[in-house]
Parts: structure tokens; C-alpha cells; sequence
């Protein structure tokens, strides 16, 4: 087989990636919702949403002030600016409830949601390894429980609207520090409508054992998801909180843009870890920020399947000494899709530290960036800075770039970097394929192995997880 | 040995690769229990032969026929002629990052047994041939290759050699790139793979694996040819003379 047919065979296989995510994450369910607005975007809509939470004035005005940046602010310059430009505000509902109130228990959910969670695997995951479950369904979460345990040591892990409603003070003096509605346009939108997501808090040296999760789950058409997460990690306290997100696939496009702010105070650990495998008619525009102080450590786990465009650049602020952060991002770019992925760290404060490591696959014609920036201040020294890039190509379509960006304004920093770009090439197929691997195998073994680095910080579950999605997407090769 | 039964039959093997014959017409037999060298210069096409004999895509067989225990195996992808019981040590093995030693044996050795085959065995089979190639048993969970030294590679090479135990194996310049003590354990490595039932064919430019391997025929290749042929004593002779005695001999160059 000469190299080209190679590929082309190669292609043929991969362009099965996903191809069964219609039945697995992609089935729609039959809606009855409690409200669903009309279509665009206003200040009357704004209104609306703050309405009909109830919310305190403060909350109001800061979205209509937000709502207001939003208008004013261009659309990122970077990215995917074609794929940005397509993107139709007037066509999206900002706004769907679709339940009175939230659920304790299962049962009580209407049929048809719990039955979508019930596929995804959600109240098994939680019985088995869970501390608490988090269920959001278009702009609300539906379903919330925690363990008794963690209530008693004061853990409060509550969706946004009741964290809000139940800790007015405590949102009010975190809400938006890390990042702020003029951050960008997208922060703004999300600011101005933002609803569901998680708040939580963990008191001072209290250890969360076991991981939160929370799943973020689309189902209308043209739908916008704009939750909003607050996490407050306390003294010396730690947690680990997971997301997971899917949706129905549909053919015009739908818009999911978080807003994500971590604080971790002194000598806290806070671990964020995402697993989202979006449907392809998706733009997931996420802005995800830490603040860690002193020795404190912040680590993002993200990990972005599915999509249609994805722009999430994970950032950490070291603002006290001794702090350390580290991101860990992987993306898979299939037919069509870009992910423009990537990592933000601010050194603000001396012997802090930081590891960036970046893995990417694209496929057929997918793109997967690495858009990363390192700033180092002046006051930051005895800082150390780890770079690491890697992106696998499968096939001569498939397209990498990486854009790294370091600014360090002081002489007192070890600084490692590195980027490759790598082929799933015949030449490696050639080898395991003389073990007696057939090139299926082989090529799975060497996409697995390229993303073990990843899946080996996963809690097993969703290591295992997400080995299995990785294996449907290159299913077809698997036979 | 002439009764044992032929494991391996090339028949007038040429090869090319971009176009170009670099192989020009190898007939070779190999019967089970026998060693065979094929020694030449840098260019001469050993290493070309060997890659095509796997089924190395770059490699193109234009024409003659290639036997492993009366099988043709010419037709069979990489993979059917490794489950066949052909196996090729590479002069430079690739990293496979992300994928430890152990798990890559154990898809391997499954690929061979089957899908269904008991496995119970793997680990202490691993534990066994590792010690016996002085590896180092944390190496069983580090990455195939990835950040190996050249000895460690080989080793490692053999090392797969080893567990998946083939009828017919192909050691490509597996003794370059080795310190004494490194070719000593390769070297003892092979011999304790090495049974009445199996074959081997050393491709090799120099003659001190040799040494270590005892070579029941030596074979010159010389511009994509086997040019001469003899018993151990031929390698000692190239040793010493190097290989400008067989070009003048023969009339034929090194290169292809």
C-alpha cells in the first residue's frame, strides 16, 4: 500500500469518529417546559430572567450593565472568526425552564428528563463514586443532591440560582472578581444571562473526598446554556469537582457559553475536571479563570471532544507565593470541527509554579490550536514555568497550529518548553503492525497512548470513560 | 541438518523502493534449527530485504516468492505474517509514547493466541524473559522505547523476540549501536531463543555478533545480491580483509 492509499484508508476509517453520537448523547426528548421565552436578546429579556429568580437588585443591575458591555464589545479578534461571524444572537433562546422547581430525588423528576440522565449514566455514577450530583437541563438545574456527610462538615454545593438565593453575602463578595463582564464578549453574555451551574464552598480544612459532579445537558434547538460556576475552596480545604456535557444533535447551531471563577484562598487544592463531548452543531465559548493564593494549587483537568467550535482557554492567577497551578488539556478535532484550546498562566507572586501540558488529535479535516500565554511579573521571581504542547495528526487533512505566548519580566524563572507535532505514520503502524497488531489496533493502541498522560489523571470511571469514547470514535477501525 | 525440514524459502527476491531495485534477485533457504548471516556493506540492500520481508509498505516486492513453513506469505499484511510466525528486530525501533512495554506484549501476544486465549500466564512469562535479557523490571511499565538508549531498544527488541517466540526470526543490525556487556546479553538472549525448531537470519554489517552467535552459513550481499556464500569461517575472512576482496572476486560494487 503506498503512503497515500495509506491515508486515504486511514481517513476512511476515522471519519466514523462519533458517527454513533446520535444515538448515545444525540436523541432529543419531547418537550413541555415550564417557560420557554421567545427567541433574541434584550434588556427585556434580562428582565425576565432576574424576574422570574427573583433576584436581589444588585444581581439585576449587573446584568443589564453586563448585557450593555456584551453590545458594546467587538468579537474576539482570534480563534475562528469566520465560524464566530456565523454565530446568529437573534435566533437563540437565552431562556428555558423547564421545570417549576429543582428535585431532590429522582423520582421526582419528570419522566422524560430523568430518562435522558438515566442514559447518560448520571444517578448510577452518583450511587457508586459521587459526593454529590448536580443536573442541569437547558438554563436550569433540575436535579441537585449532596451527601449528608459533607452538608454536616459544611460543604455547600448548591446549583448558582440557590447559591445565590441561600448565600447572598458570600456570592456578592466573589461574584465576578476573577472574571469580570468586561473580561470579553462572552463573559459579558454570560453575565447578563447567565443561569444554573454550580456554587460551592468548602470550609476551612475540609477535605472533599470524593468528587462533585455536575452535567450539563442541552436538548432544544438554538438553545443558549449559560451557566455560571463559582467555586470557593476555603483554608487548607480541598475538593474535586467534575463536569460532563452533551447534546442532541440538530442541524442549526447551538451556543453554550460558561462562565467559570475557582478561588482558591491559602493553601487550599481545588481540581476542575471537564469531560465534554458536545454535539457537532455547538459553539462552546467557555470562560474558565482561577485565582490561587498563597500556596495554594489549582489544577484544570479539561477535556474537549465534539463541538462544532470550541474556544476555552483554561487560566490560573498565582497571586500568592508558593502557589502553584497546572492545566492539562487535551482536544479532538473530527470532520469540521475546531478547537481552539488552550491554557492562561499570571505569575503575580514569587516561587510560584506552573505546568502547562497540551495534547491535541485532529482528524480528516478537524483543527485543534493551542492558543497559550505565560506572564511572568516582576515581583514573581524564583518561578518555575513548564510548556508542553503535543499534537497528533491522523490523516493529510488534518491541521494543528500552536500559538504560545510567554512574557517574563524578570530573571529569576526556569522556564521549559516544548511543542511537536506528530503523524500517526506508517512508520509506527509498521511496527506494531509486525507484532501482529492489526493496523486497527495499532492505530487505536497509539491514539490511546498519545492521550494516556490525560486519561491517567481521569478518575477511573472516566478514564475508562473516556478510552471508550476515543474507541467509538475510531471505531469502524475496530470492526 | 539435512533432514530438517525447510522453515524458510526465498526465491529470486527482487525489491524496490521509490522505483529503484535495491534487492536484485535473493534465493535463500533457511531449515529449521539453522543460523544464517547475511553480512555486506552499508547500501548493499540487507536491511532493504529484511523491511520488504516483513512487509514494510515502503518496500515493494516486484517479483519471487517468499515461504515460511510452505506458506506463501507474500500476500499477508504485516500483521498476518507476524501471527504467521515471522519476526523482524528493527535497527531503530520507533517510540510508541503512552503505551508501557507490558501492555503493548500483552496486545501483541493476545493478537497471537487469539481473542479468547488465556493470558494468566503473561505476566510471569514477562517477569521470566526480562530477567533473563537483564532488563530492568520497571521497564515493563515504561513507554515502548520512548527515551531508551540504542541498548535498551535492542534489547527490548529481543526482549519481544522472546515472549512472542516466532518460528522465523529476522535480526536486522540488531549488535550496532551495543557496548560489550549489552551484545554479551543480546547475544545470550538470542541463543536462548534460538531451538531446533526456529530459524534466524543475521543482517549485519560487522562480524563480532558473531562471536556470540554462531552462524551455521554466511552469506555476502553485495549490490542487492547474496554473492557468496559459506561457513563461519567467511565471516572471519571479512572480518580481516574487509569486503574489497569479494568485489574484486565477484566484479560487482557495494552499492546498488
Amino acid at each position: 500500500m503506498s503512503e497515500s492509499e495509506a491515508i486515504r484508508q486511514q481517513n476512511a476509517d476515522l471519519s466514523r469518529l462519533n458517527e454513533d453520537y446520535a444515538t448515545r448523547y444525540g436523541f432529543r426528548d419531547p418537550v413541555d417546559y415550564f417557560h420557554k421565552g421567545a427567541r433574541g436578546l434584550s434588556h427585556e429579556v434580562v428582565e425576565m430572567i432576574t424576574r422570574m429568580k427573583n433576584e436581589p437588585r444588585w444581581m439585576a443591575e449587573r446584568r443589564h450593565e453586563a448585557l450593555d458591555i456584551f453590545y458594546a464589545k467587538p468579537m474576539p479578534k482570534w480563534g475562528n472568526t469566520k465560524l464566530l461571524g456565523e454565530i446568529d444572537f437573534d435566533n437563540i433562546y437565552y431562556f428555558m425552564k423547564p421545570i417549576e422547581n429543582q428535585q431532590a430525588s429522582w423520582d421526582d423528576v419528570p419522566e422524560y428528563i430523568r430518562k435522558t440522565f438515566d442514559k447518560l449514566g448520571i444517578p448510577e455514577a452518583e450511587k457508586n463514586f459521587l459526593g454529590g450530583v448536580s443536573a442541569q437541563y437547558e438554563s436550569e438545574v433540575v436535579y441537585h443532591s449532596m451527601k449528608e456527610d459533607l452538608k454536616k462538615q459544611g460543604v455547600i454545593f448548591l446549583d448558582m440560582d440557590s447559591g445565590l438565593r441561600e448565600h447572598e453575602e458570600i456570592v456578592r463578595k466573589y461574584f465576578g472578581t476573577v472574571i469580570p463582564s468586561t473580561d470579553n464578549k462572552f463573559a459579558s453574555l454570560n453575565t447578563a444571562v447567565w443561569s444554573g451551574g454550580s456554587f460551592i464552598y468548602v470550609p476551612p480544612g475540609v477535605d472533599v473526598k470524593i468528587p462533585l459532579q455536575a452535567y450539563f445537558r442541552i436538548n432544544a434547538e438554538n438553545m443558549g446554556q449559560f451557566e455560571r460556576t463559582l467555586i470557593i475552596a476555603d483554608k487548607g480545604s480541598r475538593v474535586h469537582y467534575i463536569e460532563g456535557c452533551t447534546a442532541p444533535v440538530y442541524s442549526t447551531d447551538s451556543l453554550h457559553s460558561a462562565v467559570v471563577e475557582l478561588i482558591a484562598l491559602e493553601g487550599a487544592y481545588i481540581r476542575y475536571t471537564t469531560i465534554q463531548n458536545w454535539a457537532r452543531n455547538i459553539y462552546n465559548l467557555v470562560t474558565k479563570r482561577a485565582t490561587a493564593h498563597k500556596n495554594a494549587t489549582v489544577e484544570w483537568v479539561d477535556g474537549n471532544l465534539g463541538s462544532r467550535l470550541t474556544m476555552k482557554y483554561p487560566c490560573i492567577q498565582l497571586v500568592g507565593e508558593g502557589a502553584r497551578g497546572e492545566i492539562l488539556s487535551v482536544a479532538f478535532a473530527g470532520v469540521d470541527q475546531h478547537q481552539d484550546a488552550g491554557a492562561k498562566v499570571i505569575h503575580a507572586a514569587p516561587r510560584t509554579s506552573s505546568r502547562i501540558t497540551s495534547k491535541s488529535i485532529s482528524k480528516d479535516n478537524g483543527r485543534a490550536s493551542y492558543r497559550g500565554l505565560v506572564k511572568v511579573h516582576k515581583n514573581a521571581v524564583n518561578t518555575k514555568v513548564s510548556v508542553e504542547c503535543d499534537a497528533l495528526l491522523i490523516g493529510e487533512d488534518a491541521r494543528s497550529d500552536t500559538y504560545p505566548t510567554m512574557e517574563i519580566d524578570n530573571e529569576q524563572v526556569r522556564v521549559e518548553h516544548e511543542a511537536r507535532v506528530s503523524k500517526v505514520a506508517e512508520e509506527q503502524l509498521f511496527y506494531l503492525t509486525s507484532r501482529g497488531l492489526s493496523e486497527d489496533e495499532a492505530r487505536l493502541l497509539i491514539v490511546n497512548g498519545f492521550m494516556e498522560p490525560f486519561t491517567k489523571e481521569l478518575p477511573l470511571e472516566y478514564a475508562v470513560e473516556l478510552n471508550r469514547l476515543i474507541e467509538l470514535e475510531m471505531e469502524g477501525s475496530i470492526g | 541438518m539435512s533432514h530438517r525440514t525447510t522453515l524458510f524459502e526465498l526465491k529470486d527476491i527482487h525489491v524496490e523502493v521509490e522505483d529503484k531495485e535495491v534487492v536484485k534477485g535473493v534465493s535463500l533457504k533457511v531449515k529449521a534449527g539453522e543460523v544464517h548471516a547475511i553480512m555486506g556493506p552499508n547500501g548493499s540492500g540487507k536491511s532493504s530485504l529484511s523491511n520488504a520481508l516483513m512487509g514494510h509498505p515502503g518496500y515493494e516486492i516486484t517479483s519471487g516468492e517468499a515461504y515460511l513453513q510452505g506458506h506463501s506469505i507474500l500476500e499477508m499484511p504485516p500483521d498476518e505474517r507476524s501471527r504467521a510466525g515471522l519476526f523482524l528486530a528493527f535497527q531503530y525501533p520507533l517510540a510508541v509514547p503512552g503505551v508501557t512495554v507490558a501492555n503493548f506484549l500483552r496486545a501483541a501476544l493476545k493478537a497471537h493466541r487469539g481473542p479468547e486465549a488465556d493470558m494468566s500466564d503473561f505476566r510471569r512469562l514477562l517477569k521470566r524473559e526480562m530477567a533473563a535479557l537483564s532488563i530492568d523490571p520497571s521497564f515493563a511499565t515504561r513507554y515502548l522505547n520512548d527515551g531508551f538508549s540504542g541498548g535498551e531498544k535492542k534489547r527490548v527488541e529481543i526482549l519481544q523476540m522472546s515472549v512472542l517466540n516466532p518460528k522465523m526470526a529476522l535480526l536486522d543490525e540488531t549488535d550496532s549501536g551495543l557496548d560489550i556487556d549489552a551484545l554479551k546479553t543480546v547475544s545470550g538472549g538470542i541463543n536462548r531463543f534460538h531451538n531446533a525448531d526456529n530459524g534466524i537470519l543475521l543482517v549485519t554489517h560487522y562480524q563480532r555478533l558473531l562471536n556470540y552467535v554462531q552462524p551455521d552459513f554466511v552469506h555476502v550481499m553485495l549490490g542487492g545480491r547474496l554473492v557468496k556464500s559459506g561457513g563461519p569461517e567467511l565471516a572471519l575472512k571479512l572480518e580481516e580483509n574487509g569486503y574489497d576482496w569479494v568485489e574484486q572476486e565477484t566484479g560487482l560494487t557495494a552499492e546498488v
